[in-house]
């Protein structure tokens, strides 16, 4: 027995010192300072208490979609070209319905060819075709290729987002799909402020093209719209040019054909230059392979025309096509430091594969977060020294038993969410880490008093047995093995509520769940077992016929 | 030290004195709700994440006049911001809101109208980086939010009977229901009646105390159940006191540490946590209340109903034993 007894005790200790050791870490000292820095160092807060900004933004998933149908509507026309097989005009023909290709004109003699064309295996897997013969082919993008589409496009922005927030140097960001929408993206930045600047950051688009220029420059929207007698053409465009283009001073409007030529992803790498002759800032690029065909195909049709550089849905740079470019090349233009340095970075960090919306934006500034940690402690600390003074005066010796637990309950809380982020930050950042968040000091409020109603249950069981005539040992076997259905009973409803709340919440609700399930946890273990050992311990002190102090 | 020695109140004799007491409150909260419905157009008061819109709050390092603030706002163009002290007066805290709008680019428009009158006025009075809390929801995610809510205090009910129809009989699963289904109609009728808001955190506590209060009565049936499997020919209503008496000590003293705990977070947490300790505040209280004014006397009722038809007059008692 008493060798059982020194195990347990041992175990207990090992416990204790282990999650002392989660929550503090290395100590530097003993001085306040020191314990505070080392807390804070551990256990991490949520951004209700450390101040920052929580973005949840929506993925503009359309223009992938877009993107995708236009890229198909270039392939289809040169395809046929090459085939040398007739068509009027291969189109788009429902702004609101991005997914859906029409191809007009084919005769009926190349009818056939044309369908097994469209049906070959290079579009079979993304489109369902439609007509024929006397009506126009009509490609439609498949539910399932657009369902994996849009998720793949949800993936890249949110791996260029990150991409984005590391230049800001921020630590611990949180970026991942946000659960409670259709792709919608939560991003997370502890110790920013500036919703302004964050927000530019993320969202530049700075979708960067090039587009074949059709005529240009104008020096007004009418005069781009009267060289093609008023009405523009589908596959065409009217941009703006931004920056001093061609001496022009002001805004310049250009004639682009709709559809780039290589874009975005199609860009392998960029660096900022200086053209020796002109002075002038330069971006040199490189394609990948399969874009440097295309745009191989495009410059040797096109030698002598002119091709526009498009950034963020504005012209930056027009210039003229000498000679066919396969894969490198340079955008040349009048740019300030700044903007080369910047489109380089665009063009190295990938850009979105499609717009985004701020669709709920807030920040806390640290003070206030400061403030709520202070009010949250200073509840917590009354309420424990409340309860703490309760089980002395209402149970005496037991009530140091009962108190001794409830303090062992909050290290072991505490000890567990200090050490789920030690672990996480081993792991690299993977892992489940363990947040405090407002609610959750609520939470840990919580536990306190729940927690303590696990041994006011198991003491009133003991008093009745006692009561009832039984001697010391039995009194306290009878109070803890009949309370034991009822304890469990009362944190299982309240642990189920919290899963539920947990699958439900966001963040700092998520932080509550979280809190109060381990903190409850950790009560099964110290109220149920430690305070059994507390009282094996003093049962064995006791002379025999006394009775233990409740 | 002890409170209850050896209680014998008759409980179930005051069951219409309970039965009033909770219609009382029940119906007005009802009829606060239904005038909010009419005049704000939800039962209660919504946070902003529930409602959308756009929350700014500020803390200065003066006390703040709210005129002069106000006045700055609306030279700003911002003519239908609601202003507010916020918390208690020694924070010089202000909540300054803006109403929902149809889409998201309108509501930032919004907050930087005022950041930027805040900044030209109050500069020094601010710090604009850490002393700012700022909230600019879309209508999409706060209805998404709302949606969500629901179903977690949908399936939460749910999960609870039939957790409870395990544990006893399926008369008391519906009886713990119906008593937890009165807590959380009482505790949402105070925010209607103190004009508090609900937001997300308020949700947690209500479900949170939703699952105490499933406790609580829990406790109580736990008793109701090993006395009816000892002792056969006692009556039931006198079994049923009994037992709640017996469980008295526990229960009260259960509640009342826990109800000190929440208290402590209501008067010392903070503004930002309000709701949710007034729910808790509230909820403990009637949650313990409703176990023995609500559950026990409907077990009863429902037996006594039965009998009244000429069916057995014993209430089921074991499904599972316990050692």
């Amino acid at each position: 027995m008493k060798k059982d007894l020194k195990n347990k005790i041992a175990l207990i200790i090992a416990v204790l010192l282990l999650c002392l050791w989660g929550i503090f870490g290395d100590l530097k000292g003993l001085s306040g300072n020191a314990f505070l820095a080392a807390i804070s160092n551990r256990i991490h807060l949520g951004l209700d208490l450390q101040g920052g900004a929580h973005l949840i933004l929506q993925v503009q998933v359309a223009d992938a979609v877009n993107a995708e149908t236009d890229n198909s509507v270039q392939e289809i026309q040169q395809d046929l070209k090459k085939a040398n097989l007739g068509y009027s005009q291969v189109t788009k023909p429902d702004p609101n319905k991005p997914d859906v290709i029409r191809i007009e004109g084919v005769s009926a003699a190349q009818s056939d060819a044309v369908n097994s064309l469209l049906t070959g295996n290079k579009y079979a897997n993304e489109y369902e075709l439609s007509g024929g013969s006397d009506t126009p082919f009509v490609l439609t993008m498949k539910p399932v290729y657009e369902t994996d589409l849009d998720k793949r496009t949800v993936d890249e922005a949110i791996e260029t987002i990150r991409d984005r927030v590391d230049a800001l140097g921020v630590s611990e960001p949180l970026i991942q799909e946000y659960g409670l929408g259709a792709n919608e993206v939560l991003v997370e930045l502890p110790g920013v402020s500036d919703l302004d600047e964050v927000k530019s950051i993320i969202k530049a688009t700075a979708r960067l093209e090039i587009h074949a220029v059709e005529g240009g420059p104008f020096p007004t929207e009418e005069a781009a719209r009267q060289s093609v007698n008023g009405v523009v053409p589908p596959d065409q465009e009217i941009l703006t040019s931004s920056g001093d283009l061609a001496g022009t001073g002001g805004t310049a409007y250009y004639l682009l054909q709709r559809v780039s030529v290589v874009a975005g992803s199609d860009f392998r790498s960029a660096q900022p230059g200086v053209n020796s002759n002109t002075g002038q800032r330069t971006v040199n690029f490189t394609l990948t392979n399969e874009a440097g065909d295309k745009f191989w195909d495009f410059t040797s049709a096109n030698v002598g025309k002119d091709m526009a550089v498009v950034m963020g849905g504005s012209v930056r740079s027009v210039a003229v096509i000498k000679n066919p470019i396969r894969d490198q090349g340079l955008i040349e233009g009048s740019f300030s430091q700044a903007e080369v340095m910047e489109l380089s970075k665009l063009l190295r960090t990938g850009a979105l594969p499609a717009s985004l919306n701020y669709i709920e934006a807030s920040t806390v500034g640290a003070t206030l977060g400061a403030d709520s940690i202070r009010e949250g402690v200073t509840a917590a600390v009354v309420g424990i020294l409340v309860v703490i003074v309760f089980m002395l005066v209402y149970y005496k010796g037991s009530g140091i038993n009962a108190d001794l637990a409830l303090i062992l309950n909050l290290i072991i809380l505490l000890g567990i969410m200090g050490l789920s982020s030690w672990l996480s930050n081993l792991s690299g950042g993977g892992g489940f880490t363990l947040t405090l968040t407002l609610p959750g000091i609520a939470g840990v409020i919580l536990t306190i008093g729940m927690g303590v109603d696990s041994n006011v249950l198991i003491f009133e069981r003991i008093r009745e047995e006692i009561r009832a005539g039984k001697a010391a040992s039995a009194a306290v076997d009878q109070g803890f093995g009949r309370a034991w259905i009822t304890i469990v009973d009362t944190h299982v409803t309240t642990i189920v509520s919290a899963a539920i709340l947990f699958m439900f919440g966001t963040g700092p609700v998520k932080g509550f769940a979280t809190t109060l399930t381990v903190g409850l946890l950790a009560n099964l273990f110290t109220a149920v077992f430690v305070s059994r050992v507390i009282f094996d311990a003093h049962l064995n002190n006791l002379k025999p016929g006394e009775m233990v102090s409740i | 030290m002890e409170f209850f020695r050896n209680p014998s109140v008759n409980w179930l004799g005051w069951k219409w004195y309970f039965l009033a007491f909770s219609l009382i409150f029940s119906v007005a909260g009802l009829v606060k709700m239904s005038w909010n419905w009419k005049h704000i157009g939800s039962p209660v008061p919504l946070g902003v994440d529930f409602r959308g819109g756009t929350q700014l709050d500020v803390k200065f390092t003066n006390p703040p006049d709210i005129n002069a603030i106000r006045h700055a706002v609306e030279a700003a163009g911002v003519k239908d911001a609601s202003i507010q002290n916020f918390g208690e007066a020694v924070n010089h805290e202000v909540l300054i809101s803006l109403p929902e709008e149809t889409n998201e680019q309108a509501l930032d428009a919004g907050r930087q109208q005022i950041e930027s009158a805040l900044q030209a006025h109050y500069n020094n009075y601010f710090n604009p980086n850490s002393g700012v809390k700022v909230d600019v929801v879309g209508p999409t995610v706060g209805q998404q939010l709302k949606t969500k809510a629901t179903q977690a205090v949908l399936f939460s009910m749910a999960g609870m009977l039939v957790y409870l129809w395990f544990r006893f009989q399926l008369i008391y699963g519906v009886a713990a229901v119906v008593a937890c289904f009165h807590d959380t109609l009482i505790t949402v009728g105070a925010f209607a009646l103190t004009g508090r808001e609900i937001s997300l955190t308020v949700i947690a506590a209500i479900l949170t105390l939703v699952g105490y209060s499933m406790n609580d009565t829990i406790v109580v049936f736990d008793r109701i159940r090993e006395n009816l499997r000892l002792s056969r020919r006692e009556q039931l209503p006198d079994l049923v006191n009994r037992s709640i008496n017996q469980t008295l000590s526990r229960t009260v003293l259960t509640s009342g540490l826990t109800f000190l705990t929440v208290l402590s977070l209501f008067v010392f947490g903070g503004q930002v946590l309000n709701g949710f300790s007034f729910a808790l505040v509230v909820g403990i209280l009637i949650g313990t209340y409703s176990s023995i004014a609500v559950a026990a006397p409907m077990l009863v009722a429902w037996q006594e109903w039965r009998a009244g038809k000429g069916k057995t007059a014993t209430l089921p008692a074991a499904r599972k034993s316990r050692a």
